[in-house]
This record gives C-alpha cells, sequence and structure tokens, in this order.
C-alpha cells in the first residue's frame, strides 16, 4: 500500500491499529486517530496550564492568548445565550479548544485530524443537542417544548410552523456535526490532490518540475486557506452551540 | 477494512495474502475486505473504527472537559478577576485622590475668603473705633470750650453786675462833687434820691 497511496487523496484518513484493545466485545483499539485526540488533548491542556502558570497581573504574550480564547468564548456565549447560560461555559470553552487545537494539528503534514471522521464531529454535536435536550426538559419541564412554538403566529399556520421548528430542531446535530466534518474533509482532500500533483509532475523530468510550480503555489495557498477554516470552523461550532444552548436556558425567547 | 491491514500487519506480516480474515477475527465487523485496497469503504464512513473512535473520544475529551473545568477555567477566571479587580481599585483610588485634592482646593478657598472677610471686618472695626474716639474727642473739646463760655459769660455777669452796682455810687459823688462846685454846697440824702430816681 505504499507506493500507489501516495497520491491517494483518501490515504490520510484511514485509521490504524497502535494497540489493538477490546472491551467487552467492541473494538476500542488504540489508533492513530486516538493517539492524536491524546495530543490534541494534551496540547491543548499543556498550553492552557503552562501559559497561565505565571498568573501575572500584566500578561505576556502566550498567557494573553490564553487570556483572549477564554474571553473570546466567554463573550460569545454571554453574548448568545445570557448570564444564565455561562453554566455551560466549561462545556463550550473544552469544545471550542478541542476542536480548535484539532483542526489546526491535522494541518501538518503526515498527522492525523481527529475532526475529519464523521462520528467524532457526530458525537460532539450529539453531546451538545443532548445537553440542550436534556438541561431544557430538567430546567423547564415540558415547557421545554415551547421551543417549537414561536409566540404571535396565526392559529392556521402553526401546525405548519410547529412542524418546520421540530424539523430544523432534528437537523441541528446533523448539520453541526457534517458542516465540521465536511469543512475538513474537503480542506484535506484538495490539499492532498494539489500537493499529489507536484509529487507527480516533479516525477516527469524537468518539464514537470517547471508545471509542478503552479500546484506548489496552490498548495501554499490552501494550507493558508485551511488555517483559516480550521480556525472558523471551530468558531462556527462553537457558536451554534452557544445559540442551541440559549434554547435550552430561554425556550420561549424566539 | 483500513483497521485490518494495519492490524494484520503487526499481528502477521507474512499471512498478507489472507489478512482480511484475519483481521475479521480481531476487527469484528461487517466491513467487507475484499480485493485490493483503495477504498471500497470510504475510511470516515467505516463503521468498524466508530467504536474505538467514540471509545477515545469520551475518554481524552472528558478528562479535557474536566482539567479544563477544574484546573484552568478557575485560574483563567481567577487572573481576570484579579486584573480588573486590580482596575477597578486602582481607578478608585484616582478618583479618591481626586476629590481629596478638590476637598483641599475647596478648604483653600474657604480659608481665602474667611481671611477676606477678616480682614474687612478688622479694618471696619478700626475705622469705626477710630472715628468713635475723634467723635469723643471733639465733643470733650466741645464741652470743655462750653464751659469756658459759660465762665466767661458768668464773670461778665459778675463784673457787669458789680459794675453797675458802683455806677449808683460814683454818680452820688460825682452829681455831688459838681453840686459843690457848682452851688457850694450838697445834700448826700438829696442827691442819693436823685440819682435812685433817675436809675
Amino acid at each position: 500500500m505504499a507506493a500507489a497511496d501516495k497520491v491517494d487523496p483518501i490515504h490520510q484518513f484511514h485509521i490504524n491499529n497502535i494497540v489493538p484493545l477490546n472491551i467487552g466485545g467492541y473494538d476500542v483499539s488504540f489508533t492513530n486517530s486516538a493517539l492524536f485526540m491524546v495530543v490534541t488533548v494534551v496540547l491543548a491542556s499543556g498550553f492552557l496550564l503552562l501559559t497561565t502558570s505565571g498568573r501575572a497581573l500584566i500578561p505576556t504574550r502566550l498567557q494573553s492568548v490564553s487570556e483572549m480564547s477564554y474571553e473570546f468564548v466567554a463573550s460569545m456565549l454571554r453574548d448568545s445565550a445570557g448570564s444564565h447560560g455561562m453554566k455551560f461555559f466549561p462545556l463550550v470553552f473544552s469544545l471550542f479548544m478541542f476542536v480548535l487545537t484539532a483542526n489546526l494539528l491535522g494541518l501538518f503534514p503526515y498527522f492525523f485530524t481527529v475532526t475529519t471522521h464523521i462520528i467524532i464531529t457526530f458525537a460532539l454535536a450529539a453531546l451538545v443537542i443532548g445537553t440542550v435536550i436534556i438541561y431544557g426538559f430538567y430546567k423547564h419541564g415540558f415547557g421545554f417544548l415551547k421551543l417549537f412554538v414561536p409566540s404571535g403566529v396565526p392559529g392556521i399556520l402553526l401546525p405548519l410552523v410547529v412542524a418546520i421548528e421540530v424539523i430544523s430542531f432534528l437537523s441541528r446535530p446533523i448539520s453541526l456535526s457534517v458542516r465540521l466534518f465536511a469543512n475538513m474533509l474537503a480542506g484535506h482532500i484538495t490539499l492532498k490532490v494539489f500537493a499529489g500533483f507536484v509529487v507527480t509532475l516533479t516525477s516527469m523530468g524537468a518539464v514537470g518540475i517547471a508545471g509542478a510550480v503552479l500546484p506548489l503555489i496552490m498548495t501554499v495557498a490552501i494550507t493558508a486557506l485551511e488555517v483559516l477554516v480550521a480556525f472558523l470552523q471551530a468558531y462556527v461550532f462553537a457558536v451554534l452551540t452557544c445559540m442551541y444552548l440559549n434554547d435550552a436556558v430561554h425556550p420561549g425567547g424566539h | 477494512m483500513f483497521v485490518t491491514p494495519a492490524y494484520a500487519e503487526e499481528a502477521a506480516p507474512a499471512a498478507a495474502g489472507d489478512h482480511a480474515a484475519q483481521g475479521e477475527t480481531h476487527a469484528g465487523t461487517e466491513v467487507p475486505a475484499e480485493g485490493g485496497h483503495g477504498g471500497n469503504t470510504f475510511p470516515p464512513f467505516n463503521p468498524a473504527t466508530f467504536s474505538s473512535q467514540l471509545f477515545w473520544l469520551v475518554i481524552t475529551f472528558g478528562l479535557f472537559y474536566i482539567f479544563l473545568k477544574k484546573v484552568v477555567m478557575p485560574r483563567l477566571g481567577g487572573i481576570l478577576e484579579v486584573r480588573s479587580n486590580r482596575i477597578a481599585q486602582d481607578l478608585d483610588q484616582a478618583a479618591k485622590l481626586k476629590s481629596e485634592a478638590d476637598a483641599a482646593v475647596a478648604a483653600y478657598e474657604q480659608e481665602l475668603a474667611e481671611a477676606k472677610a477678616n480682614a474687612n471686618t478688622i479694618g471696619q472695626k478700626s475705622r469705626d473705633e477710630a472715628k468713635a474716639e475723634a467723635e469723643a474727642a471733639r465733643k470733650d473739646v466741645e464741652a470743655g470750650l462750653e464751659k469756658k463760655l459759660a465762665e466767661a459769660e458768668e464773670r461778665i455777669t459778675a463784673i457787669k453786675t458789680s459794675a453797675m452796682k458802683d455806677v449808683g455810687s460814683i454818680a452820688e459823688t460825682t452829681a455831688s462833687a459838681i453840686l459843690e462846685s457848682l452851688v457850694g454846697k450838697s445834700d448826700k440824702a438829696e442827691v442819693a434820691a436823685a440819682v435812685k430816681a433817675a436809675r
């Protein structure tokens, strides 16, 4: 699987076992995906921990980065869900940091991107929607269902509006997970395809090397774009999480 | 299928030919492993890898969440709170110092105004006193003059009365002397009666 896979853009998404494990009939092997989840978590935690260890009143640059990410997520959540939503701050902050670190980490060559697997993004989205549903019913009981009945809608339209609201609510975990997954996947495939062109062309002699300049430029440009996408998707994921959590906190407030 | 080759390679590199069968014992999935590689199953949609990914996601993300919630966020929140408190404190102190300065200026101005007022009253008072003294002195002088005038008038009156008292005897003497030289003789009583009648 070596030579032919060099330009196979799908190869980077393969999951390989590192330590095979099996618990209760389920395969829970420690894979390259699991390795990068661990790396993501260790890296993000380590960064946040080490940069703030000084607890400086006047922050160092790196401490500012940690503080900025903290305040960024805090203001995002406060703006969408109000001060009552701040009890979900640890959840939103860890989601944002996890997705952002995983996305950025995946941009390194030969690194595995955890968020290019739908099951991961879907699990994170399900965590968000599950939190919304459980907290919504816990806090408001059946009043949480007011979420599907916007106020000020004429009676005739109500069944239609409620149906639309229910469908849009059900599509949330799908859209939330697919958006992140598809963006990361597509970006990495594109990157790999253009980088593959470079490899293929350079193996074709002098003309090929000259021709490889174009896809190389593209690769560099797309890498820059992917950095933006990595941040943007983490941001979008966090913002949507905040908005959905707002529904759990204020189900009536449309 | 991409779990299986990796596992197969690790476990039994020699058995590459039938790695599919080997792998299936471990992975235990419905992943079809027929033929060549390159993807009858797109890796992200390969359900064989779901359980292990979910398992490790729960562990790693769970630990990450707990770590952030228990360690990182209290620390960051603490740093930011200490800073905002410090800023608020500094602002308070600045405001306090400013109000103190304002109070000092106000006190200074009030004292200045008081001093001016005092100076005015002192000046007024000394002016009044001087005026009163001058008035008293003038009154003294006037009283003295009045007294002297009265004394002088009294003396004049006394002199006048004594002079008037002498007028009769002088007139009698003069008249008797005139009579003596004219008539040769004079009656003292007659002269006195005539003088008395003339007065």
